[in-house]
């Protein structure tokens, strides 16, 4: 009886592992964010750079569109694309979310002081666990989003006048 | 042309393999007491056509012949002639070729050294053999063939990953794979001494030298491997608990612990299916590694083109052995009580089998976790260095003390009479291992554990080596293997602990001074190369103190074929430290990020590797030379 169990369970364990590596075939395990297009965020939640308060869908689901912007003072991509984001700052039917991603308090106030601060709301990223959340694997990285929270596009790299016409474009439609 | 016949070489191996089984079947019930000279006669004949397919495949990426799908994916007709051979064992296709190749040669060669052993034994060896060559042979025909076709035929192949070209990781595969796919044979002969009940002494006999020689190659393989990172992946590291690297060493631990439990088969006649159940999951884990890299599944350094259909015949393949092995099994298996004396070498033995199993669960755990949670929860983790580093280093300890004190210790019943003897060595470690903190400097409680055990074990092996040259006959190998494992940690501990690194940004003609370093950023040049071209910095490193005076020249290099940057480390070895120096550019900047990395005893771990898999070599010899 003993022995029977035994036997039963080394199968059922064997079974179980074939399964799972079954499964997980199918699966694929390239991290991509490419699928992020046409998706629809949920379960936003990033910590306010001023305040304890959290930025959450309802603040994003205001505006007509909301481009979230990842940035950091030290990265120096991110002073190029600068000027475009100041210059969407002016639109009337977008919001800009920036996220602060790993950088120091200081330092990114000081960057801000320096460039000027595009930004509608500010989020604040220390350790940059939320933003992998939200597909990025490096910074500067932009997602563009409609009220219904829905991707529309995903800029990788620093915004450049191309995609400054784009994003003109599509939110005056 | 050479595809049909590739091809062609291919179909017929899979119909030899299939007579083979079919007359060993025969041959089984007809009543004689030998072997039909037509097997050998076939056997050989596999193996022949098996090499002149490698060879067909080899000769088409010598001649760039793009009209093979495999050779316009991972070749090109500017690579150097010694990339374009190892080419072949590169990529998915050729190195399921190369695995073929190591099946049937040891299909046949175990055939021929083990004339002395029963009939049906030798036969049910053959024929599980020849199951898994069909396996693998289908496998390349219908999923991944190296010879298949492409029309029209391109003017210029794609490359191959430029980091790949390396001599150190062209005879990385094949070694490897001597170790991996060696394991299979003696796979085949457990589910035969099943079979065919033939077990005991005589069949730890015909598997002893197969198992030590997968061992010892899958080391070296292993090592060429580790020191192709080192100064290829460019951070100064050696082992990164990579899912692939895990992959190579999971076997590596399975036939540690059989080989070491094969000698207590051999001389007491114990564990017999302990041996049995190591000797399949070796082969089991060899097969589970192949199935990780090849089917996507993980992610890692090793990635080879993702193939959902490929991973699916390798798993479908995997099921078909784990579960007939265990049906076997299961079938044959009986309990037995052996009475062991708890200070006697068979404890020592099953010392040596828990640690190798402890860390073999470990790392398997660590390398399949990540599936676990991802088909289970979506939750996409890895698990890195720092889980295998507290589950693994603490025990190293424990492990290499019992290593000491085992191979001293009598069969059936020992006594502890060098029980002073024992203390007087742990009292030399504890000195030697405080005279390098006074010199020196300290380190933590656990490096000091780790140095203080690997002493002990280089002490105690020394001296069992002093004690024993005065006899004639007595086990070099062991000591060999032994005693540069013991340096190994050693040195890896020492390394981990005297490393200095340094990480600054630097720009062309400025200076970097730090601890007694100073580091000048002297010029920089653009070379050309057949196939590349090369970002080349030139750097002079200074310390008065030292009266060091050294240029490295780290590259950035800009390949076409495919189109890639790698960085190049630049690195001074020497015996008792490397210097070690990498650059890269960072975007829009006249800046170079430079990585500066003093790392002491390299050379000394790859030696004490390369010893170590000697002591493995010498082992074989000797078991020869007994036998004549």
């Amino acid at each position: 009886m003993k022995k029977k169990l035994i036997k039963t369970s080394i199968i059922i364990f064997f079974l179980f592992i074939t399964i799972v590596f079954f499964v997980g075939l199918n699966k694929s395990s390239i991290y991509d964010t490419k699928d992020l297009v046409g998706q629809r965020l949920n379960n936003i939640s990033l910590d306010n750079f001023n305040s304890d308060l959290k930025i959450t869908e309802q603040d994003l689901k205001k505006n007509n569109y909301s481009l979230i912007n990842f940035w950091a003072s030290w990265c120096a991509p991110c002073r190029d694309e600068h000027s475009f984001l100041l210059k969407l700052n002016n639109q009337n039917n977008i919001s800009l979310l920036g996220v602060n991603f790993k950088d120091k308090k200081d330092n990114a106030l000081k960057f801000l002081e320096e460039l000027g601060n595009p930004y509608d709301s500010l989020a604040r990223d220390e350790f940059g666990k939320n933003s992998v959340h939200l597909g990025i694997y490096g910074i500067p990285e932009s997602i563009l989003i409609n009220k219904d929270l829905v991707v529309i596009k995903k800029f990788i790299g620093p915004i450049t006048e191309k995609d400054f016409d784009y994003i003109i474009k599509t939110i005056k439609r | 042309m050479l595809s049909n016949l590739g091809n062609l070489i291919l179909f017929i191996s899979a119909f030899i393999s299939l007579s083979i089984i079919y007359i060993s079947f025969v041959n089984l019930n007809d009543g004689k007491t030998v072997l039909r000279k037509k097997i050998y006669q076939l056997c050989l004949f596999q193996s022949t056509l098996i090499i002149l397919s490698f060879f067909v495949l080899v000769s088409a990426f010598i001649t760039s012949d793009f009209s093979l799908m495999t050779v316009y994916q991972n070749s090109h007709t500017l690579k150097p002639l010694l990339y374009k051979i190892s080419g072949t064992w590169g990529n998915h296709e050729g190195s399921l070729l190369l695995w073929l190749i190591i099946l049937t040669i040891f299909s046949f060669l175990f055939l021929v050294y083990n004339k002395d052993h029963p009939k049906n034994y030798r036969l049910y060896t053959l024929i599980t053999q020849n199951f898994l060559i069909i396996g693998f042979l289908f496998f390349l025909i219908f999923n991944s063939n190296p010879f298949s076709f492409l029309s029209p035929i391109p003017k210029e192949g794609l490359g191959l990953n430029p980091i790949l070209q390396d001599p150190a990781l062209a005879i990385h595969p094949p070694l490897l794979y001597v170790g991996f796919v060696g394991s299979s044979i003696y796979f085949s002969a457990a589910i035969s001494s099943m079979l065919s009940n033939y077990s005991g002494k005589p069949f730890a006999l015909s598997i002893k030298n197969w198992v030590l020689i997968s061992w010892s190659f899958q080391t070296i393989g292993i090592l060429a491997g580790s020191i192709w990172a080192y100064y290829e992946l460019g951070w100064g590291g050696f082992w990164f608990w990579d899912p692939v690297e895990n992959a190579s060493l999971l076997p590596w631990f399975a036939m540690t612990a059989l080989f070491h439990s094969l000698i207590a088969l051999e001389k007491r006649n114990l564990f017999y299916f302990w041996v049995i159940i190591l000797c399949i999951i070796t082969f089991i884990l060899s097969v589970t590694g192949t199935f990780l890299v090849r089917s996507g599944i993980l992610n890692s350094v090793h990635t080879f083109a993702n193939d959902p259909s490929r991973g699916l015949y390798i798993l479908l393949f995997l099921c078909f052995l784990i579960f007939t092995s265990i049906f076997i099994l299961f079938k044959k298996f009986q309990t037995n009580n052996y009475k062991i004396n708890s200070n006697s070498k068979e404890t020592f033995v099953l010392i040596n089998n828990w640690f190798m199993i402890f860390y073999l669960v470990t790392v398997l755990l660590g390398t399949i976790y990540p599936i676990f949670t991802e088909v289970l929860t979506s939750q996409k983790i890895s698990v890195g260095p720092p889980f295998y580093n507290t589950v693994i280093i603490p025990l190293v300890v424990l492990f290499l003390i019992f290593m000491s004190i085992g191979p001293n210790v009598k069969w059936i019943r020992d006594n502890f009479k060098n029980l002073n003897l024992l203390l007087k060595i742990l009292a030399a470690s504890l000195i030697i291992n405080f005279l390098i903190i006074y010199f020196f400097k300290s380190y933590s409680l656990l490096s000091n554990f780790i140095i203080i055990s690997s002493i002990f074990l280089i002490i105690s092996t020394f001296l069992d080596l002093y004690k024993y040259s005065k006899k004639k006959l007595f086990n070099l190998s062991r000591l060999v293997s032994h005693l540069a494992f013991g340096f190994m940690i050693l040195f890896i501990g020492l390394n981990y602990n005297f490393s200095f690194e340094k990480d600054f940004n630097l720009k062309l003609g400025d200076k970097k001074k730090f601890a007694d370093y100073t580091i000048e950023f002297e010029n920089i040049n653009l070379e050309e190369f057949k196939n590349y071209k090369s970002v080349v910095g030139k750097f002079n490193i200074k310390n008065y103190s030292k009266n060091l005076n050294l240029v490295l020249s780290p590259e950035i290099r800009i390949y076409e074929n495919p189109s890639t940057l790698t960085y190049e480390a630049s690195i001074r070895s020497g015996l008792l430290k490397d210097y070690y120096i990498t650059m890269s550019n960072i975007d829009r900047s006249e800046f170079y990020n430079i990585k500066f990395q003093k790392k002491p005893f390299m050379m000394w771990i790859w030696i004490s590797v390369i010893f170590v898999s000697i002591g493995g070599f010498m082992r074989i010899f000797r078991n020869e030379k007994k036998i004549n």
